[in-house]
């Protein structure tokens, strides 16, 4: 699946979006993944209430399931307008 | 409903009067622009930075529930990104209802939704570095009125 990041999550990881094979059932399953990778991904994934998941565009929670979906998002709280 | 994110910048005169020309039947056009503010320790400029697809469809899926909440005859939704400076426009929203009331509160809502649920992020630079700007609590809290 394709998983994309924003802001400062982008920054800390250091590239926009990447695709990740995984089999992962849930977003939080994925985050874990993703903690034990690098240091810089565990640094971005350190504190998950300051971090949003979009699963296909829609903002979505970290236990929601990933079967069927094609893209996940990680972002800072928005600040729109 | 016209829905718009883009890179360059916006004359909001010429889209206020487009917009409230076409409606005889609206009694009520409520106009918002947001500016990039200046900040105490000088900003240089606010980069802002979308998340292209899903942008588009939250403004469309807000606009929408905007216009089944209130009495409205249409949405007008304006958004940029990019590289701005102080005083320039980030964005405009415009409601048309029959009465003020429900062009006032559709103007509100989308704002309030606009600020904290579609995926934008500002980032500031000053003379001291650049900074992400932090949601504010207030705006989360504003969601609860609707």
């Amino acid at each position: 699946m394709e998983v994309l990041y924003f802001a400062w999550v982008r920054e800390r990881i250091g590239l926009p979006r990447e695709t990740v094979e995984t089999e992962a059932k849930t977003v939080a399953e994925l985050v874990a993944e993703l903690r034990k990778r690098e240091e810089r991904y565990e640094a971005a994934f350190a504190d998950l209430s300051a971090l949003r998941v979009a699963l296909d565009q829609e903002l979505a929670d970290f236990d929601a399931p990933l079967e069927g979906v094609r893209e996940v998002a990680f972002f800072p709280p928005m600040t729109g307008g | 409903m016209d829905i718009r994110v883009q890179e360059q910048p916006f004359d909001f005169g010429a889209e206020a009067n487009r917009f409230a020309a076409g409606h005889t039947e609206m009694g009520a056009v409520v106009t918002f622009t947001g500016i990039v503010r200046d900040v105490a320790d000088g900003l240089q400029s606010m980069q802002i930075e979308h998340y292209p697809g899903m942008t588009e469809k939250a403004l469309e899926q807000h606009a929408r529930e905007a216009l089944t909440r209130f009495k409205l005859g249409d949405v007008l939704i304006i958004h940029r990104y990019g590289v701005l400076a102080p005083g320039e426009m980030i964005m405009m929203v415009a409601t048309a209802a029959p009465h003020r009331a429900d062009a006032f509160q559709a103007a509100e809502y989308l704002m309030d939704y606009l600020k904290s649920r579609a995926p934008f992020w500002k980032k500031e630079t000053t003379g001291d570095g650049a900074g992400w700007v932090a949601a504010k609590d207030e705006d989360e809290d504003a969601l609860g009125r609707w």
